[in-house]
């Protein structure tokens, strides 16, 4: 098979973060190159919450540093809004949404707990049956399809390309390093690969005996028509993640997953179930003057998990992996940057990842996933 | 070895209640061949649950769902005791039905169906989601026979959007199901059958048929049909289009229509027009189920792909009538068929079924293209395509943000169908994401047709080519208060986390491996099932 002229850098996977890392990457002059199986941020990238509030992560800070200049920088509209409010229907939420907002302000970003007067102004459509709620003032959220292809048209803007309907079969494994990956065409080579495949990329590192751990499972949200505007869009709680769009659909999600085995080549289908039906319950809980407001579609899509739910970004020779742990979406303008670091000066410049290497799962039992009961028992995808 | 009993408390399975009611066999759709159906399974000895919508909700028929009723409904649609008795009424073989021992259920909505296939392993038996006006619930079957029908396609023309442009089966609906349409005068666009029968059933309930519309140069239905159509001296125009409807705050009064070649506009005085270029087989939930599908120009467009008369690759899903697909064949016929083989496999020795009809001759893709071709010569670029969001045209070919993010930056604006297309094959639902077509809340009834048919022109495709954008549940909008599992079960309620359950994926990252660790998976476990 003829080795054809590839890239600098090839990443694998046209999803939120494999576009971040691709688009910082040719923002510092690197001949980068993107393949994906199908079409850019077709997976969990373009379908999931669009919440930018995971504070936990190393990535927050230089998220939140990024976000507000996203459009910006990237030249197209990602709908980034900031500020989130979490609302408790029970004590038990309340409770919780409470140490959540403690956690958040230990963590350096402001946050409060608002009263029920202020719940009423900024939340119309929420009803008696709330009991508190609390505002995280730099959380956010943005719109995942449009940031997505936002990513896909900067990066190509910057002379970086994008293969579709490219499937990639393996890393080319030579002399101790990667020398390029396999498709269809034939093999492109590249001086580093970057593997940002979502739940295949277990299967391509694989290969060349990486062992990443990961799982895969569907979720749902479903989506109501527009309502009318809230100030801060990003109102969420009762069990649900979610958002209001800058058009004024609400769309939500939370609840059980399915744990799923997927194939090489990404899931062929993702189908709903009933659980719309009970996404709709806490939706209703939420905006419970809401209840004429019509829920008109649902969706699934299909996200990968280390054993701790944690990422991992790190290098081994010139193969640099990221997997987030299916909280993705938000981390991406910093996950990106990790990534570019990484690449070019094998560390990352403003964060410790040392938490995030693949070597902390060094020892773990082959059986893992049957172990935490992550098995599928469904057919493949 | 798997411990077969370790399930994550958190994942969905088991987590599903038994449904709330069950049939042998539930047909959705009470047309000819759900009727049919359902009356001989029901002969046959199985339990018949037959689940039609109508009549739907005035509100529902406001959004022009399940079909294109183009705001011409009477006050009568807000009586739902008068229409339900209307409906029954206006179909004899629904109380020959009731009468076999069909359980008949009018309207109720079938806006969803599940079972247990790739990627699915968690519902405890196949069923559908049903709702009225009051409540949603689950009805578990054992076959089931989709019976569904044909919506209506809808194309885009200058003032379109304004009361009283509709479809061919929503004015059927209206004139013969209901007793509930409010117009008078009628243009009827196409000229095939579809257009043809729609003409008589105008005249015959005594109203006036303005003229049909044909964009070709022939008729293109049955000869003897349009001679009768000709006979009440109505003109059928050929080789015109049209242009325009223009009216008041009723909606239409007058449309103006141009022959395809160029000359002479001629007005007529009307106050309803009706599409009747085409219908489209009603696949929502089959797509909802999972089933495969295939693009059958000659069947109308995408249809379930079948392995027999109304067998498809499903497992217990039969397919009967339109929904399988546009053809001549006897809707009848064809419910009996599907009821024989539901019966057989209940008995638990299933029936091969006979191969599907050889194709027709009809090719309704290359029909609606010629619509759509000529629609866009003579209409501009600010046509609104999508009502519910308002896109135009335009917006589409220039894959235009949504207004409401204000004016596209420089470098946006240079983004348009063709750099997408330079990425790879069309895909519509790119264009739901980028543009917003599509995505409002008549669930595409009126423009994902005709989204593909601009697509397809726009990028020198066929239409076959461009992918469907898929159908998801809940596939009729649904108000809230009314889908909402208010009969949820503990074992949803409990262990329900807003992701999925891992705790140490919530602890910052500072405190991890420090004895503020343990502090923090605490409150993480168990905390956020609520």
């Amino acid at each position: 098979m003829s080795t054809q002229k590839g890239a600098t850098v090839i990443v694998v996977g046209g999803g939120v973060s494999g576009l971040s890392a691709a688009w910082w990457l040719a923002r510092s002059g690197v001949d980068v190159l993107v393949l994906d199986k199908g079409i850019v941020g077709w997976e969990a990238s373009g379908r999931n919450g669009g919440g930018a509030s995971h504070f936990q992560s190393p990535l927050f800070a230089e998220e939140q540093r990024l976000w507000p200049m996203m459009d910006e920088m990237l030249g197209y509209s990602t709908e980034y809004q900031r500020g989130k409010l979490v609302l408790a229907t029970t004590e038990g939420q309340l409770k919780h949404y409470r140490y959540m907002a403690e956690t958040f302000c230990e963590n350096g970003s402001p946050a409060h707990e608002i009263d029920l007067q202020e719940i009423r102004e900024r939340v119309p459509m929420s009803g008696d049956n709330i009991l508190g709620g609390v505002h995280l003032t730099i959380a956010g959220q943005a719109n995942p399809q449009r940031t997505v292809q936002a990513y896909a048209w900067a990066l190509q803007d910057l002379g970086g390309r994008i293969q579709q309907h490219t499937p990639v079969l393996r890393l080319v494994h030579e002399g101790g390093k990667v020398t390029g990956v396999e498709t269809k065409d034939g093999i492109l080579g590249c001086d580093s690969v970057v593997v940002a495949a979502g739940p295949q990329s277990a299967i391509l590192l694989a290969g060349v005996g990486i062992d990443l751990p990961i799982a895969s499972a569907r979720a749902e949200m479903i989506v109501t028509e527009p309502a009318p505007m809230m100030a801060i869009g990003a109102v969420d709680g009762n069990g649900l993640y979610g958002r209001q769009t800058k058009r004024g659909n609400l769309a939500y999600g939370g609840g059980p997953h399915e744990w799923l085995d997927v194939g090489p080549m990404g899931p062929s289908v993702r189908p709903g179930s009933p659980l719309v039906r009970n996404l709709t319950k806490r939706l209703l809980g939420l905006f419970s003057k809401a209840g004429n407001l019509r829920v008109i579609r649902s969706w699934a899509g299909v996200i990968e998990n280390t054993p701790d739910g944690r990422p991992v970004i790190d290098r081994i020779d010139n193969v640099t992996m990221i997997t987030m742990s299916s909280v993705g979406f938000g981390l991406s303008p910093a996950s990106g940057h990790a990534v570019r670091d990484l690449v070019m000066d094998g560390k990352c410049s403003f964060a410790d990842l040392e938490l995030l290497k693949l070597s902390r799962f060094d020892g773990l039992s082959p059986n893992w996933r049957a172990e935490k009961g992550w098995l599928s028992h469904a057919e493949p995808v | 070895m798997t411990d077969a009993k370790l399930v994550d408390r958190y994942s969905i399975t088991n987590r599903f209640p038994s449904a709330s009611q069950k049939a042998d066999v539930v047909v959705i759709g009470a047309g000819p061949s759900g009727v049919a159906a359902a009356i001989a399974a029901a002969k046959g000895g199985a339990s018949v649950l037959l689940v039609d919508e109508n009549p739907v909700s005035a509100s529902l028929m406001g959004l022009d769902t399940p079909l294109y009723f183009g705001g011409r409904m009477t006050r009568a649609v807000d009586n739902k005791a008068r229409m339900i008795e209307q409906v029954f009424a206006s179909d004899p073989l629904l109380e020959a039905a009731f009468e076999a021992g069909v359980e008949v259920a009018l309207g109720v909505y079938a806006w969803g169906a599940f079972q247990n296939g790739p990627g699915i392993a968690a519902m405890p038996e196949a069923a559908v989601g049903l709702a009225d006006e009051e409540r949603s619930w689950m009805v578990a079957y054992k076959q089931l026979i989709l019976a569904t029908g044909s919506r209506d396609l809808s194309l885009s023309f200058q003032g379109w959007d304004q009361p009283g442009v509709m479809g061919a089966n929503g004015l059927h609906a209206l004139i013969k199901r209901y007793d509930a349409f409010a117009g008078n005068q009628v243009l009827i666009l196409g000229s095939g059958d579809l257009a043809l029968n729609t003409a008589l059933m105008v005249v015959a309930a005594g109203l006036k048929v303005a003229a049909l519309i044909e964009v070709r140069n022939q008729v293109q239905g049955d000869a003897a049909l349009a001679d009768k159509v000709r006979d009440h001296g109505i003109e059928i125009l050929t080789g015109h289009v049209i242009v325009s409807a223009s009216g008041g705050a009723d909606g239409v009064e007058r449309a103006t229509v141009v022959p395809v070649a160029g000359g002479d506009s001629r007005t007529f005085t009307c106050d309803t027009i009706c599409q009747a270029i085409g219908l489209v087989p009603a696949i929502e939930l089959f797509n909802v189920l999972g089933g495969k599908l295939s693009v059958r120009t000659d069947l109308g467009g995408h249809v379930p792909q079948r392995t027999g008369l109304v067998s498809t690759g499903l497992a217990n899903v039969l397919v009967a009538g339109d929904c399988a697909g546009l053809s001549t064949v006897d809707a009848a016929a064809h419910g009996e068929a599907a009821a024989a083989l539901a019966l057989a496999a209940l008995a638990g020795q299933p029936l091969a079924d006979e191969a599907p009809a050889a194709a027709t001759s009809l090719d309704a893709h290359a029909y609606h293209a010629d619509w759509m071709t000529a629609l866009m010569a003579v209409g501009d670029d600010s046509i609104v395509v999508c009502q519910c969001e308002e896109v135009t045209r335009g917006d589409l070919t220039a894959v235009r943000q949504p207004r409401y993010l204000g004016p596209p930056s420089e470098v946006a604006a240079k983004r348009d169908i063709k750099s997408l297309a330079g990425d790879g094959p069309l895909n519509q639902d790119q264009f739901k994401r980028l543009t917003r077509a599509c995505m409002g809340q008549c669930q595409a009834r009126r423009c994902r047709e005709q989204v593909a048919l601009i697509l397809a022109q726009s990028s020198n495709v066929p239409v076959a080519k461009v992918p469907l954008a898929g159908y998801r549940a809940p596939v009729r909008p649904l108000p809230m208060s009314v889908l909402a599992a208010h009969d949820e079960p503990y074992d949803m309620t409990s262990n329900w986390d807003v992701w999925f359950g891992i705790a140490s994926q919530w602890v910052p990252y500072n405190d991890i491996g420090t004895e503020r660790e343990a502090m923090h998976l605490e409150m993480l476990t168990d905390s956020q099932h609520i």
